[in-house]
C-alpha cells in the first residue's frame, strides 16, 4: 500500500479560485479606498496647513474649520453608527443564503438598501443644517467634494443591494459569492465613512 | 426574378456585413477585439503626440519668429504631456494585456470583458474630452475656464475607463487561470501586466481624489488649489516620472519573456525576474506620496541619511528592477542556443530607451543637478514614451500572428525597430544636454549650447518617429489583409 503511494503521481497544483466577482469587488474596494484615503490625506495636508488661533478652551488649534460653522454630531455619529449595521445586515444575507433561506436573505438586502438610503438622507441632512454654500472657503470647497464623493460611493453600494436583492427574490441563491461581494463592498463602505467620520466629523 | 433577388441580395449582403461587423465590434466581449481597439485608439494618439513635438521643435529652432501663440504653445506643451502618458502608455499597456493574457493563462475569455469594454469607452470619451478641451485653450494653464472644467472631466473619465479594464484584467489572472496553473508560472508578459494592473488599482483612484478636489474646486470657487494654474501642480505627478514607471511594466515583461523564447531556454533564475518586475512596481510609493524625493547633499550625516533614503526609496529601486530583468534577459541569451527573433530587437531597444529615461529621472532628482524645470524632465518623457513605442512594435509583431494569424516580415519589425531608436536619440538626446535650458517654453531659449543645431535635431527626431510610427501602421495593416499566415499552433515559431 505504501508502495503504491510512493508511486502515485502527487496531486495537482490547488485549481484557481473562481469567485471572480468577489475578486473584482476586491479590487473596486481596494480602489475606492486609496481614493476615499487620498482625499483624506489632502485634506490632512490642508488642515495642517492653516495657521493656528487659540480655541475657546484656550488651547492653540487650526484655524480650519470656520468658527461660525457647527458640525451636526448627533446626525453625523447616528450615520457612522448606522453603517456598522449595515455591515451585520449584509452579513445576515450572506448567512440565509448559505442556508438557502431566500426569504430572510432577501430582506437581509432590503434592509441594508434601506440603511445606505437612510445614509445619504442623513448626509443631505447634515448639508441642509451646516447650511454652507460650497464657495464661502476652501473647508466648504474641500468638505463637499470629499463628502459628495462619500455619497456618490453610497449610491453605488444602495445599487448593488438593490440588484442583489433582486436576485435573491428571483430565487438565485445558488452564487453566494455575489452575496460575500455584496457584503464585502459593504464592510468597504463602513470602513471609508468610518475613516472619513473621524477625520472630518470628530477631529474637525 | 431570381436575377433580381440575386442582385438585390448582393447589393445589399456588403452594406449588411459592414454594419454587422460594425456593431460586432463596438459590442464586443472578445478580448482580442477590446484589446485591439485600445491599441488601435492609442496610435492615433501617438501620431497626435508626435505631430505635437515636431510643432514645438519647429517652433523652436528660430524662437525670434513665432508660428504659435503663447496660449497655443502652453497647450502644445499639455497635450505632448498628457498624450505621452494617458494616451499613449496607459491603452498600450492595457491593449496588449486584454489581447494577450486571456490566452497566456488559458482562459477562454476575459474576466468582465463588458467592464473592460465599458473601460475603453470611458477612455476613449476622456480622450476626446481632453483633446478638444487642450484644442479650446482648456488644458492645464488654459485661458478658456469652461474648456478647463472640460478637461477636468475628460481625464476624469478616462481614470475611470482605466481602472475599470485594470480591475477586468486583475480579476481574469487571479480568477481565470487554467487548473493548476500557479500565478508564480503564468509567463512573464501576464506577470508584468497583473503588476502594472495592480499598480494602477492603487495609484490613479488617488489621481482621481485629486482631480475631484481639483474640479470642484475651478467649477465653484478657485479657492484652493490655486485654479488653471494649480492643475500641473496637484495632478502633473500622475503625467509624469516616476508614475509613468508603472504604465511601462508590460514593457519590461516583454523583454523578461521574449529572452528565453531567442535563448530556447527555460529562463534561469525566474524567481529573480519575477521580483525584478514587480520591483518596478515600488514607484507606486513614489507616486501616491505626491512629492518629488529629491536628493539633498548637504548638513549633518543624518540630514544626508534622511533625503538619501527616500530618494533611492522612491527614484533608484524601479531602475533596480529593470536593470536586473534585463541582465537576466542577457543571462539567458548567453546561455542558451540564441537565434534572433525579430520582435526582440525593437522590445531590447525600447527597454533600453525606457532605462535612459528611468536613469534620467534618477539624476534629475539629485538638487545639486540643478535639472528639476529644465527641458532634461522633457527628453526623460520623452525617452521613456518613444521606448514604451518601440516595446508595442516588438508587442505587435510578436502577438500579432496569435492575434490575426498573419505574420509580420522580420526585415520589417527590424528596420522599424532600428530606425525608431535613433528616431527616439535624435528627439531626446539633445535636451540631455541642454539641461540649463528651462522647460515649457519655445522663445526664451538660454542655455550655452548650438541652439539651432539641438533643436532642428530634435525636430528631425520626432519627424523620423512620425514616419516610424506610419511604417509600422501601414506593415500592420498589410499583413493583417494580406501577410503570410501562420501554422495552426501561432505559438510554434516561439
Amino acid at each position: 500500500m505504501s508502495t503504491t503511494t510512493s508511486r502515485a503521481l502527487p496531486s495537482g497544483a490547488r485549481p484557481a479560485p473562481r469567485s471572480s466577482i468577489l475578486v473584482a469587488t476586491s479590487a473596486v474596494a481596494a480602489a475606492g479606498t486609496m481614493l476615499m484615503f487620498g482625499m483624506l490625506g489632502m485634506w490632512f495636508k490642508f488642515r495642517d496647513a492653516s495657521p493656528l488661533r487659540e480655541s475657546a478652551r484656550g488651547k492653540m488649534i487650526h484655524d480650519w474649520l470656520p468658527s461660525e460653522i457647527k458640525v451636526p454630531e448627533v446626525a453625523t455619529n447616528t450615520m457612522a453608527f448606522t453603517m456598522v449595521i449595515a455591515c451585520v445586515m449584509a452579513q445576515w444575507a450572506v448567512y440565509s443564503t448559505r442556508r438557502n433561506d431566500s426569504s430572510h436573505a432577501t430582506m437581509a438586502l432590503a434592509v441594508t438598501a434601506f440603511i445606505g438610503i437612510a445614509a445619504i438622507n442623513a448626509q443631505v441632512a447634515v448639508y441642509m443644517q451646516m447650511g454652507m454654500g460650497l464657495t464661502d472657503g476652501p473647508y466648504q470647497t474641500m468638505f463637499y467634494a470629499v463628502t459628495g464623493t462619500m455619497l456618490a460611493l453610497l449610491v453605488t453600494g444602495v445599487a448593488f443591494s438593490i440588484v442583489t436583492m433582486f436576485r435573491a427574490v428571483a430565487g438565485r441563491l445558488g452564487d453566494s459569492s455575489v452575496m460575500s461581494a455584496h457584503a464585502l463592498y459593504w464592510y468597504f463602505l463602513t470602513a471609508v465613512f468610518v475613516a472619513l467620520w473621524f477625520v472630518v466629523y470628530v477631529q474637525k | 426574378m431570381s436575377t433580381v433577388n440575386s442582385t438585390v441580395t448582393a447589393g445589399h449582403a456588403p452594406a449588411s456585413s459592414a454594419l454587422g461587423t460594425v456593431a460586432n465590434w463596438i459590442t464586443t466581449t472578445d478580448h482580442k477585439k477590446i484589446g485591439r481597439l485600445f491599441v488601435g485608439a492609442s496610435a492615433l494618439w501617438m501620431l497626435n503626440i508626435v505631430g505635437v513635438g515636431i510643432a514645438l521643435g519647429i517652433e523652436r529652432i528660430a524662437p525670434d519668429t513665432a508660428i504659435f501663440n503663447s496660449n497655443s504653445v502652453t497647450q502644445l506643451f499639455a497635450m505632448l504631456r498628457t498624450g505621452a502618458t494617458f494616451g499613449v502608455l496607459l491603452p498600450l499597456a492595457l491593449g496588449f494585456g486584454i489581447a494577450v493574457v486571456p490566452t497566456q493563462v488559458g482562459s477562454k475569455s476575459l474576466s468582465f470583458a463588458r467592464l473592460a469594454m465599458f473601460g475603453f469607452y470611458a477612455w476613449l470619451i476622456g480622450s476626446g474630452l481632453v483633446i478638444g478641451s487642450i484644442i479650446a485653450n482648456g488644458g492645464p494653464s488654459g485661458g478658456n475656464a469652461q474648456m478647463v472644467d472640460l478637461y477636468l472631466m475628460g481625464v476624469g473619465v478616462g481614470v475611470v475607463g482605466v481602472i475599470a479594464a485594470s480591475v477586468s484584467l486583475l480579476t481574469t489572472v487571479l480568477t481565470s487561470r487554467q487548473t493548476g496553473l500557479s500565478l508564480l508560472e503564468i509567463p512573464m508578459f501576464s506577470w508584468s501586466v497583473f503588476v502594472a494592473a495592480i499598480s494602477i488599482v492603487l495609484t490613479l483612484p488617488v489621481l482621481l481624489g485629486s482631480l475631484i478636489y481639483v474640479a470642484v474646486d475651478h467649477h465653484y470657487g478657485r479657492l484652493v488649489f490655486g485654479g488653471n494654474e494649480g492643475i500641473d501642480m496637484w495632478l502633473g505627478w500622475g503625467f509624469s516620472q516616476p508614475q509613468t514607471f508603472l504604465y511601462v511594466i508590460p514593457a519590461i515583461g516583454l523583454l523578461a519573456e521574449l529572452a528565453p523564447v531567442a535563448a530556447r531556454i527555460r529562463q534561469p533564475l525566474r524567481g529573480a525576474m519575477l521580483v525584478g518586475v514587480g520591483l518596478v512596481s515600488t514607484a507606486i510609493f513614489g507616486s501616491v506620496t505626491q512629492t518629488p524625493h529629491v536628493f539633498v547633499w548637504g548638513g549633518s550625516l543624518s540630514d544626508k541619511l534622511k533625503s538619501a533614503i527616500p530618494y533611492a526609496w522612491f527614484n533608484l529601486l524601479p531602475v533596480l528592477g529593470v536593470v536586473v530583468v534585463t541582465l537576466l534577459a542577457l543571462l539567458a541569451i548567453q546561455k542558451g542556443t540564441t537565434r534572433l527573433i525579430a520582435p526582440l530587437v525593437p522590445t531590447f531597444l525600447g527597454v533600453g530607451m525606457i532605462v535612459v529615461g528611468m536613469a534620467g529621472n534618477a539624476v534629475q532628482k539629485i538638487e545639486s543637478a540643478k535639472l528639476t524645470g529644465s527641458v532634461f524632465e522633457e527628453a526623460a518623457v520623452t525617452y521613456i514614451a518613444y521606448g514604451a513605442m518601440l516595446c508595442a512594435w516588438g508587442a505587435i509583431s510578436y502577438f500579432g500572428p496569435a492575434l490575426w494569424g498573419r505574420k509580420i516580415p522580420d526585415a520589417s519589425v527590424i528596420g522599424i525597430g532600428a530606425l525608431g531608436l535613433f528616431a527616439t536619440v535624435l528627439a531626446s538626446a539633445p535636451y540631455y544636454f541642454a539641461k540649463d535650458q528651462v522647460a515649457g517654453v519655445v522663445s526664451d531659449f538660454d542655455y550655452s549650447g548650438p541652439q539651432t543645431l539641438f533643436n532642428t535635431v530634435v525636430s528631425a527626431g520626432h519627424v523620423l518617429m512620425a514616419l516610424c510610427l506610419l511604417g509600422a501602421i501601414a506593415t500592420s495593416i498589410k499583413s493583417l489583409s494580406s501577410g503570410e499566415t501562420v501554422s495552426a499552433d501561432v505559438w510554434s515559431d516561439q
